[in-house]
């Protein structure tokens, strides 16, 4: 289904400070895909995710984004992204940045209401950014990424530091979507995350360990949780 | 190039000042405080203030739209908003033009409020229009902007930025032409002082402060510190990473 991918990845190398963060990483996600990035702190996901929004300076490899060279002007509109640490103007309230942003989106002032419902926030839309707790301060960078409904959303360590009921939704937000046709790629260290998504790339010093979906890693490593199967591939690996 | 764009960014920023009136009262009242001071200082010799004030008009709201744009800078650097925005249809230029915009209007307002307290309450005469000080004045704290905008990619933490400030500005107040006329500075400094923005704004008040008539010359000087601000904003649009190694 070559048309339809809505990541496709090949070869990619990227060096920081002299040290080969990605190493020959090729990947292709169909659009509508729930994809998790799983892999340990340090594992590069962050690198791969800014690499895919054309932020990072890649040292070799082709990245195409529905269609598009990754970064591209056309591309502006159509993906979201919510980084790792929240990118939001604490001294402006909830409802003032998801205006701003909305408006350089050109996004039409009722989606504002909608996204802040989807990440259940309505209730602090007056208030100011900096006064929220972490946790809801990464809520409304995702209501951010949530604007306009981008084809391809990009959420890097997205659910770290919720509760666990909190998370749920979130998944469950995330596998609506999904079903509605967006394609996600959701990062994580925590690997029992994994059990949330279609299909999962486990990242490990920059290379891809596998590529497959959360039955079938069980199933490989013989395990029941998730965090024993990562162990079981690294040793079976090495 | 969207107009929408550069004016929602000044807007955001604007707001952004509002949530913090101490920083928009001090803003405001230190450049107007600072030459109060002067005023006091040298009561009952007004020629002096009236030689110094003109220029000091000018520099003080540089000095801290300088350092006001430098932080917000930087702070949109390392919170992750730049970023953001950059993944989004903003163009850079949309981004520094916001930013000039909204701290421009901030520095009218400085302007309006310094000069009129100088030239009401503080007794200072100048031989030409005082609207032509007020309209220099406005374009220095704009040139603080600008070369804010330009500067901070330099500067990659917080003290870093503050010290531009000595770093950028202060060689351009010794050089200006109020510690030593420009004319009796060594050559090799004297030319120095020929590229420096500052020169000029200084050049121009000094003008306005000791002849009535609107010389070549000092619109010349106007349009060179015109030329400065927008140089400066280039600069400060062409230095934002999209991408970073
Ligand atoms: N700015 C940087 N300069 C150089 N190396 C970096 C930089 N940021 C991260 N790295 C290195 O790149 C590797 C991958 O980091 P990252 O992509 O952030 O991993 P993850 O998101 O999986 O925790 C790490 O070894 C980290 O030390
Ligand atoms: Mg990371």
């Amino acid at each position: 289904m070559p048309e339809s991918a809505a990541i496709r990845v090949e070869s990619l190398n990227v060096v920081r400070s002299e040290t080969a963060v990605l190493r020959d990483v090729s990947f292709v996600v169909p659009a509508g895909q729930l994809l998790g990035l799983l892999g340990p702190s340090g594992s590069g996901k962050t690198t791969l995710m800014r690499a895919l929004l054309g932020l990072q300076i890649v040292a070799s490899g082709d990245t195409e984004i529905l269609g598009d060279r990754a970064g591209a002007v056309a591309l502006r509109n159509r993906v979201g992204y919510v980084s790792q640490s929240p990118a939001v103007y604490g001294d402006l309230t909830v409802m003032e940045n998801l205006r701003y942003f909305a408006s350089i989106l050109d996004v039409a002032r009722d989606d504002v209401d909608r996204v802040l419902a989807d990440v259940d926030l309505e209730r602090y839309a007056r208030s100011l950014v900096s006064r929220l707790s972490g946790g809801e301060r990464a809520r409304v960078s995702l209501a951010i990424a949530l604007l306009g409904a981008p084809e391809l959303l990009i959420l890097d360590e997205p659910t770290v530091g919720l509760d666990p009921v909190l998370r749920r939704d979130l998944w469950t937000l995330f596998a609506r979507q999904a079903s509605a046709g967006t394609t996600l790629l959701v990062s994580s260290h925590v690997m029992d995350e994994a059990a949330r998504c279609e299909r999962l790339l486990l990242l490990r010093e920059g290379q891809i360990l596998a590529d497959l979906t959360p039955a079938e890693l069980l199933e490989r490593t013989r395990t029941s949780s998730y965090d024993a199967a990562f162990v079981a591939l690294i040793e079976g690996s090495t | 190039m969207s107009r929408r764009r550069a004016l929602a960014t000044a807007a955001r920023v604007a707001r952004q000042l509002r949530h913090d009136p101490r920083t928009v009262a001090l803003l405001l009242l230190v450049p107007s405080v600072l030459l109060g001071l002067l005023a006091w200082i040298l009561r009952g010799r007004p020629g002096v203030f009236d030689h110094f004030a003109p220029s000091l008009l000018g520099i003080f709201p540089l000095i801290v739209m300088f350092l006001v744009t430098s932080v917000a800078t930087l702070r949109e650097r390392t919170s992750g908003t730049l970023e953001r925005l950059l993944t989004m249809p903003l163009a850079k230029v949309e981004f520094v033009l916001g930013y000039a915009l909204a701290f421009g209007t901030s520095a009218v307002a400085q302007g309006a409020l310094v000069s009129g307290l100088s030239f009401g309450v503080y007794g200072l005469h100048v031989a030409g229009s005082a609207w032509l000080i007020v309209l220099v004045a406005v374009l220095n704290a704009l040139l603080g902007t600008a070369l804010g905008l330009s500067l901070s990619a330099l500067a990659t933490t917080e003290f870093q930025a503050v010290q531009f400030m000595p770093a950028f500005i202060f060689p351009q107040i010794l050089l200006c032409g109020i510690v030593v006329s420009r004319d009796q500075l060594p050559t090799f400094l004297h030319w120095l002082s020929d590229v420096l923005p500052m020169s000029y704004a200084v050049d121009a008040t000094t003008r306005v402060a000791t002849s009535a008539a609107i010389t070549t010359a000092l619109i010349l000087d106007i349009a060179v510190v015109v030329g400065f601000v927008a140089v400066a904003l280039v600069i400060g649009a062409t230095t934002l990473r999209r991408r970073t190694p």
